[in-house]
């Protein structure tokens, strides 16, 4: 039996020959930690990934260069309700605006407003959501239950009421969106905290005096980040869905602002003869939410262990 | 196609069956040509470490292969059936009739939501029983499989069943379509000595009893060798070795087979006992009394009380939730518990408190951060422990070469893992570090180098272990003194010698006994013929 003992490697097949032999029969969850790259590469290998990230950026390069390159969303060109032609590719609106300037420079504040209150959101949520995790007990009880009595609320309602108190200014309607999306992203991350705070590295850490705040940010945080990046994105399409509500409801943006959902509430009178004061602004939402939200899923599915 | 009709030739017949999966990189060859019989009412066995090849070439058999598979055999036959040629609803029938197969984890292979009478009536329903009748006989089976009173047991749910329990209902169901073949696939991994004792002989009866065949698929050679008549055995997809047992295990021909009997913890020997520290029990490193702990009024723990001294080895043995896992985890102070535990501090110059525990787990998959390399780990771990080494000196010392320092815990093999997770424990001065099972999810080649490193470390730094293991041969080979825990109360603790000579406890006679029924006189029958010494040599 005197076998060397230290320095010997383990005699192991290499790690890929483990993996599809155990797999195929026993269910084993086969997925040794995926490492980063080939999942960056993976998302790209996706098709619908592709094409959202793309309108998605579309939609980014609209807000941040319009001021550059003189689009003029204020100003009457003279035609009213003007019909989409060469010089005008989405027509007019019945104040002679061009629709196809007023669609691009909408895309500034909706994509100012949701990113910065899904951001707001998550690390409100987040925050919380490790912390109830990690100390269970009274803490974790206390904050779930509030957050309980906070998801029922019906967001859209749940905001009206918090932009009639404290106005619809940006800063306001950030803050607003951070705070109704906060409980609902808690709530997933402290289920993925609890999942892993069974595992033995935490334990591991807990019996090393690490301290609390370390393990909470350099053990846990990364292990659930993945779950987190998907409650952005997802969080993210549904506040930017949010906040075209509530400017089409009149109570965000207004007038003269190019906010797609004002856009809509203002030509709806039009809908059946300048069908395209109303077409085009309501496709500019669709698309970056849905783009938004196929990026969510993607995400999704390439972390899936 | 069922049961005992026109049997002229082999039950299983297996001619250079090639397996391979297809990835991004190729294909992998996971069985590159293995052949084998199985006759009628025979067991065979099929032992290697993980990845080869075991499992895929028996559940070929089954045709229940991953998509990307790629199968190609010269004769791929069950009880007269060319596997390779079903589809639909011919391949359902013959997986119905001709084959069962029993899984690892019983706990998995069972509907949690149902109760198990149900669930084993449901084999009886499908093969066309009507609702009264599929009752009956599944009472019956589960009587078979002595499961009483069985109207009791058929209403309980799985949960509510104990893991050998729970195993024995996975029996009932393969055999439920009196099947010529059972496949039996690492059935007792997960279950202790005494359990695993019972269940291998209800399988052995059963099948003298019935007259199928079973092909047994485990990493565990003495338990192969204890029940089947000829073993394979295999090595990356390549079947290295075939042979009636007995001589298999006396006088292997292949290098490999006579590595992984080498490699086996030898019951008898002491040979990589540390030497006894216990001359200092005067003053013991931890003082537990009185220990008590209740889950949900379900006993864990019951007055337990002991001492480990410094230096000294303490092994603990008992079933799986015999509190052996919750005894680590009070000892580490990772739950709450009544009672007292306490360590002595050692005179040690007073600065930072520092951690008197630390623990070795079983899965270093789990233990081991996903996210942090190795470096970082160390790294870390010597600073909180105020460790006096460099991340390379301790890598040094648990055997972990320098180009592994920057890799991520899935870019290592179980092995390693592991290494790094004993170094992680070793990395300051810490008097005592538990290790709960710290070899029970590895191959057993490997297990006997984590096995030697542990002695190693403890002879050079010191500590004193508290090891915790349902192998008995194990926690032999490496303990000073030896706990039986039984149902949360600490019912023997011996020096080891003394107990394997004579225990007094009837359950940890029954340990004993299971751990030196497999180790001794192959084949089985005649226990005690065989100096162990001469088999293993």
């Amino acid at each position: 039996m005197g076998m060397s003992v230290l320095t010997s490697d383990e005699n192991l097949p290499e790690p890929g020959a483990l993996t599809p032999a155990a797999a195929a029969v026993q269910d084993v969850a086969t997925a040794s930690a995926t490492p980063r790259r080939p999942r960056a590469r993976a998302l790209l290998r996706r098709p619908t990934f592709v094409i959202s990230a793309v309108i998605v950026l579309w939609w980014i390069l609209a807000a941040v260069l319009w001021k550059v390159v003189g689009l003029d969303p204020y100003s009457n060109t003279g035609k009213l309700l003007a019909a989409p032609s060469w010089s005008q590719p989405f027509g007019t609106d019945n104040l002679g605006r061009s629709v196809f300037a007023r669609t691009l420079v909408g895309a500034d504040r909706a994509l100012l407003i949701g990113p910065l209150g899904a951001v707001m959101a998550t690390i409100l949520g987040g925050a919380l959501g490790v912390i109830a995790g990690y100390f269970r007990g009274i803490v974790d009880t206390a904050l779930m239950r509030v957050f309980d009595v906070l998801v029922v609320l019906p967001p859209i309602i749940f905001l009206i009421v918090l932009v009639t108190a404290f106005g619809s200014g940006t800063r306001a309607l950030i803050l607003c969106i951070g705070f109704v999306y906060a409980p609902g992203i808690a709530r997933i991350i402290r289920a993925a905290v609890l999942a892993e705070m069974g595992k033995g590295y935490v334990a591991s850490a807990r019996l090393q005096r690490e301290s609390r705040l370390r393990i909470m940010a350099l053990e846990l945080v990364p292990n659930v980040w993945p779950t987190m990046l998907v409650q952005i994105t997802l969080s993210l399409a549904s506040a930017i869905l949010m906040t075209a509500t509530l400017s089409f409801l009149g109570l965000g943006a207004q007038p003269p602002s190019a906010d797609w959902g004002l856009q809509i509430n203002a030509n709806m009178i039009y809908l059946q003869q300048q069908w395209w004061t109303v077409l085009f602004p309501a496709l500019a939402v669709a698309s970056l939410v849905v783009s938004v939200q196929l990026i969510a899923d993607n995400i999704k599915e390439v972390s899936r262990p | 196609m069922t049961g005992a009709t026109h049997r002229s030739g082999p039950v299983v017949s297996v001619r250079d069956l090639r397996i391979g999966y297809r990835t991004g990189h190729g294909t992998l060859q996971a069985v590159k040509g293995v052949s084998f019989a199985v006759q009628a009412g025979e067991a065979y066995g099929l032992v290697g470490e993980s990845g080869s090849g075991k499992s895929t070439a028996a559940m070929a058999l089954t045709r229940y292969l991953a998509p990307n598979a790629e199968l190609s055999a010269g004769d791929l036959s069950v009880a007269g059936v060319d596997v390779r040629s079903l589809e639909g609803r011919r391949l359902r029938h013959f997986r119905a009739e001709s084959l069962g197969v029993v899984y690892q984890e019983p706990g998995l292979a069972l509907n949690p939501t149902m109760a198990v009478g149900e669930q084993v009536a449901e084999v009886f329903r499908l093969a066309g029983a009507g609702r009264s009748e599929a009752a009956q006989r599944a009472h019956a089976a589960l009587e078979r499989v002595q499961l009483t009173p069985a109207a009791v047991i058929a209403g309980r749910y799985p949960h509510e069943l104990s893991g050998g329990q729970q195993q024995r209902v996975v029996i009932a169901m393969a055999l439920a379509g009196s099947p010529d073949l059972l496949i039996l696939d690492e059935p007792t991994t997960g279950l202790d000595g005494r359990v695993e004792t019972e269940i291998m002989a209800l399988i052995d009866r059963l099948r003298a009893e019935l007259g199928f065949a079973t092909i047994l698929i485990s990493h565990n050679l003495p338990l192969i060798a204890a029940h089947c008549r000829r073993i394979g055995v295999l090595q990356d997809g390549v079947m290295v070795e075939e042979g009636p047992s007995e001589r298999v295990l006396r006088s292997p021909r292949h290098a490999y087979t006579r590595s992984l009997i080498a490699a086996l913890p030898d019951i008898d020997a002491r040979r990589s006992r540390p030497a006894s520290g216990a001359d200092d029990t005067a003053r013991p490193v931890v003082t537990v009394s009185g220990v008590s702990k209740d889950y949900h009024r379900k006993r864990a723990l019951r007055d337990v009380s002991f001492t480990i001294g410094r230096g000294e080895v303490l092994g603990i043995v008992g079933e799986s939730g015999s509190g052996k896992t919750t005894l680590g985890r009070v000892l580490a102070g990772l739950t709450t518990y009544d009672g007292q535990v306490t360590f002595d501090q050692g005179g040690r110059p007073g600065r930072r408190r520092l951690p008197q525990v630390q623990v070795v787990f079983q899965n270093a998959d789990l233990s081991l951060n996903p996210r942090r390399t190795v470096r970082q780990v160390l790294k870390r771990s010597i600073r909180l422990l105020d460790g006096d080494q460099t991340v390379e000196q301790l890598a040094d010392s648990v055997g972990i070469e320098h180009e592994l320092l920057d890799r991520l815990p899935g870019q290592l093999s179980g092995g390693q893992k592991q290494r790094v997770a004993i170094a992680r424990a070793f990395a300051g001065n810490v008097p005592l570090v538990i290790c709960d099972e710290p070899t029970s999810a590895l191959d057993v080649s490997i297990q006997a180098r984590i096995i030697d490193l542990l002695v190693e470390l403890q002879q050079r730094t010191g500590v004193s272990y508290l090891f915790i293991s349902h192998d008995m041969a194990v926690v032999r080979q490496i303990s000073h003194r030896i706990g039986v825990l039984y149902d949360g109360e600490l019912v023997e603790l011996k020096q080891s010698d003394e107990l394997f000579e004579s225990a007094e406890h009837p359950y940890s006679r029954q340990l004993v006994e299971s751990a030196l029924s497999l180790r001794r006189g192959w084949p089985r029958g005649d226990a005690r013929a065989e100096e162990p010494g001469q088999v293993i040599a």
